[in-house]
């Protein structure tokens, strides 16, 4: 043992000490100031915030009032960001500013009171919320995974330790034989969170009872999918969570050697891995002889180059052993061969966030939760056209009506929903008849779309079923390996017809040849994701064929939205006159003058929707048009007929 | 060990460790291949190969290069499940792959067999004709059998493409190892030059094949 130091650990009882030790330091009843500094946060300046705070404590003497001022990683509610909560009331101020600093330190943290101005407000009702879990967003949400990130600077072990961090895994370790934490596992029914949802504890298993020798445990943090960040935002905010059930997982396995595949794009996530690593280490909660356990566990951080199909298993364990990232044939399980043709058990960030906790509270407290089928919880990244976007994090049987509607808060602007699409580029677009499903495995994937990682992108009336399709299929035309001909051509060949399609160049047949090319890809790719791939497709085919149609039959896009078959029409008989469109057209393609009836010249018109929408609502005298001809511009010098309303 | 296997109706013996596709061939029953060769680990991205197994009652598809053979397994090599696919794929793949509007060798006989109609999506086709289906024969063969890395993949997504590294190039002129490997044609011989596509090495300056 060469990394014996002062700090480690070696029983229960002294992790219980260490515990007790941080919290007799900490007097509950002085406020905590918490920043969040996750990666949409910091976007916004929060960093800055932080050290504002500090300073402004300072220079008006109070510092000594306030416990601690905190950088935690991300609540989730991204959209409302910079976040402050001051603790222990849970004063929650949304899109706080710099300026804004020294005003709270005077007033909530000096003074007690509530600053009315930085308050949360219902977008629909517009009544303040001040206390961070009232906010409707909150609320509804089951935040066991997640919910801990608002306490902890994930740079900081002990406060991981103060909320009874590492507990679990010293009950594993100590009290539990490998068989029964494996036991545990299963009985839990905890389904990878990655995308395929697979039975963690039977993958665990595969993995135990696979050959002897090495075995390696793996954290996927590759998130690729476009919009989800969920891994990222425990990753970055609470990585001792993540770590300490990879150390669980390697006991049940017996595995002494892991990997976190962090991708390139995450900074913040890599960084406060590495010190999370080093911090464990120095309590003796990683390396050898773990919690005096005889159990020897060390973990490396591999930094992925942000492809998201290196996060399919074969290509991140290629990466892993510094070749090339590209999925290869898996007809023996990586499980069973994975890393250098070791026994490799790979799971996602959120699915190892689960294990501590089903350790801790056993498996009958996690099954309680959810649905027969899909226990606990799912964080989504909730956005599109919903008005409450962030990270949600909710029990497995809620219903996408009550996600979107009770959580999202619905559509903005009070347009239509039209359809959500779950699963990101191998998943699917759900319409408004399936709102009461419950959100489960099965359910989605029975629907034709599925879990995936949590993506979860609404819709409203505005947006083409089509030219969603296409931006799906492109997408995963670039993110592709390329290496197969189904994969590679069939993606290929759907943009192609796609594109014709939104562009009013849809023949007949082409809805037909989609329909053999999603076939042939899903039958024979060489990976998931080109078995997948083909799924927004089909969805919005099956569920939207009319509009298909539409394009195709009669050059009508029917939420006018694809550019080539929509045009932007002024009503004479609603135009004001008021000037606002002709001002507003980047491309001066609006005639007209005050009292003078405008007219848009369709052939400087980019289409840009700048004019539909700046037009006041009272007028609403642009129109879209789509698949019936466009009436001739007005006389020159037609005068407003439109009667002014009193 | 010897294990017993059902291909197509039929009793097979073959050695535990082999895949389906070499237990076929050892007994008659002939499955077509792109990106298949004798000399080189399987590779498995062509998908002509593939062929229907079933197992404890769960059929699936999966490629005959590298699925390896198990007790009791039930292979079909020819379904119109299976023809579909391979049809398919020909049809997909040919806009890449013609050459002056037609396949050669064993593309064009696949495309026959199967009844492709290879000009389907070829007035869809925005990519550029590159004569190659990036089987990786010619790339696999030069990194497995003769030891070089002459020529390589880069590029991803549908924008992928097997390149010929100029640097390397010396190597080529005597070695010929890869001539004949290419299921289009691409790579020949032409007296004391390897030619790619018409280029000569010596003139060959942007790399691409
Ligand atoms: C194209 C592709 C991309 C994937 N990307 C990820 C990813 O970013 N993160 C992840 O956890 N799983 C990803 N997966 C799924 C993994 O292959 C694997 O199933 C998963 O990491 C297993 O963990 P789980 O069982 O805990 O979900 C991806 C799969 C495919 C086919």
């Amino acid at each position: 043992m060469t990394d014996m130091n002062d700090n480690r650990l070696s029983s229960a009882k002294q992790l219980e000490t260490l515990r007790k030790t941080i919290l007799s330091k900490r007097d509950a009843e002085k406020p905590i100031i918490t920043v969040c500094t996750g990666t949409a946060c910091q976007a916004y300046g929060s960093l800055e915030i932080y050290r504002r705070f500090v300073e402004e404590l300072e220079r008006q003497g109070v510092e000594g009032s306030v416990l601690e001022t905190k950088s935690t990683g991300c609540h989730g509610f991204c959209e409302q960001g910079p976040v402050v909560v001051i603790f222990p009331r849970e004063i929650c101020y949304v899109r706080v500013q710099l300026d804004d600093v020294p005003e709270i330190v005077s007033t909530t943290v000096a003074g007690g009171d509530v600053i009315e101005r930085l308050v949360y407000r219902d977008p629909n009702t517009q009544e303040a919320i001040p206390k961070e879990s009232d906010i409707p967003f909150y609320k509804r949400q089951m935040r066991l995974v997640f919910g801990n990130n608002r306490y902890i600077d994930p740079r900081e072990i002990d406060d991981y330790i103060a909320l009874g961090g590492y507990a679990a895994l010293s009950k594993a370790l100590l009290r539990m034989t490998p068989g029964e934490v494996l036991e545990e596992i299963k009985e839990s029914n905890l389904r990878g969170r990655g995308g395929g949802g697979f039975p963690a504890g039977l993958k665990w298993e595969t993995t135990r009872d696979a050959s002897t020798g090495s075995k390696y445990v793996i954290v996927n943090c590759d998130e690729g999918d476009p919009g989800a960040y969920m891994d990222r935002a425990i990753m970055e905010g609470n990585p001792h969570a993540v770590l300490e059930g990879l150390v669980i997982g390697a006991y049940a396995i017996g595995s002494h050697d892991g990997f976190v595949y962090v991708r390139q794009e995450y900074p913040i996530a890599y960084e406060n891995t590495m010190n999370a690593i080093d911090q464990a280490r120095d309590y003796g909660l990683l390396g050898s002889d773990i919690l005096g356990s005889g159990f020897d566990f060390e973990v490396v951080v591999h930094r992925g180059a942000g492809a998201f199909v290196s996060g399919e298993s074969t290509a991140l364990m290629s990466a892993i052993e510094g070749k090339v990232g590209e999925p290869r044939m898996k007809y023996i399980r990586t499980a069973v061969s994975g890393v250098k043709g070791m026994p490799t058990c790979l799971n996602n960030v959120e699915t190892w966030a689960n294990v501590p906790l089903i350790i801790e509270r056993g498996a009958g407290w996690f099954k309680s939760i959810g649905t027969e089928g899909s226990k606990g919880t799912k964080i989504f990244s909730l956005v599109g056209k919903v008005n409450n976007t962030g990270l949600v994090e909710v029990p497995m049987g809620m219903t996408l009506r009550q996600l979107i509607y009770d959580i999202g808060g619905g559509i903005p602007q009070g347009k239509k929903f039209k359809a959500v699409q779950t699963g990101g580029p191998s998943g699917g677009v759900l319409p408004e008849q399936y709102l009461d499903t419950p959100i489960d495995f099965d359910e989605l994937t029975g629907l034709g779309s599925m879990m995936g990682s949590g993506g979860m992108v609404v819709m409203d009336e505005d947006t083409c079923m089509v030219d969603t399709a296409r931006y799906f299929v492109s997408f995963c035309c670039d993110e592709s390996c390329g290496q197969c001909i189904p994969c590679r051509e069939g993606l290929r060949t759907l943009r192609d017809i796609l594109t014709d399609i939104c562009e009013g160049k849809g023949k007949g047949g082409d809805i037909e040849a989609i329909e053999d090319i999603a076939e042939v890809m899903e039958d024979a790719s060489l990976c998931a994701l080109g078995g997948t791939a083909a799924n927004p497709v089909l969805t919005t085919l099956k569920y939207f064929r009319d509009e298909y149609e539409a394009h195709i039959k009669e050059n009508r896009c029917p939420a006018e939205a694809c550019k080539a078959l929509t045009s932007y029409y002024v009503d004479p008989a609603k135009c004001s006159a008021c000037m606002i469109c002709l001002r507003a057209c980047p491309t001066e393609a609006i005639h007209g003058e005050k009292g003078i009836v405008h007219w848009i010249d369709q052939e400087k018109c980019i289409k840009c929707t700048t004019c539909y929408e700046v037009c006041p609502t009272r007028f609403s005298a642009v129109r879209r048009l789509s698949g019936e001809p466009l009436p001739p511009p007005p006389a020159p010098g037609t005068k407003v007929t439109r009667e002014k309303k009193r | 060990m010897t294990i017993t296997l059902q291909i197509d109706g039929k009793e097979v013996k073959a050695e535990s460790g082999v895949t389906v596709l070499e237990a076929a061939r050892q007994a008659g029953v002939h499955i077509p291949t792109l990106c298949e060769h004798d000399r080189l680990m399987p590779y498995g991205v062509c998908r002509i190969c593939c062929v229907e197994v079933e197992k404890k009652g769960r059929k699936r598809i999966v490629v005959s290069c590298g699925y390896p053979v198990e007790n009791g397994l039930v292979v079909t090599t020819r379904s119109p499940r299976i023809d579909r696919i391979r049809k398919v794929l020909i049809e997909l793949v040919a806009p890449t792959a013609m050459a002056d509007g037609l396949l050669a060798g064993e593309m064009k006989k696949i495309a026959t067999e199967y009844g492709a109609d290879i000009h389907r999506f070829e007035s869809r086709f925005t990519g550029k004709p590159i004569r190659c289906i990036l089987c990786g024969k010619c790339v696999r063969y030069c990194d497995e059998v003769v030891g070089k890395q002459a020529i390589g993949f880069v590029g991803r997504g549908v924008d992928r493409r097997a390149v010929f590294f100029p640097e390397q190039a010396r190597a080529c002129l005597t070695c010929e190892a890869c001539f004949n490997l290419c299921p289009t044609g691409k790579i020949a011989a032409d007296t004391d030059f390897v030619v790619f596509d018409g280029f000569s090495v010596d003139d060959y300056s942007s790399g691409e094949l």
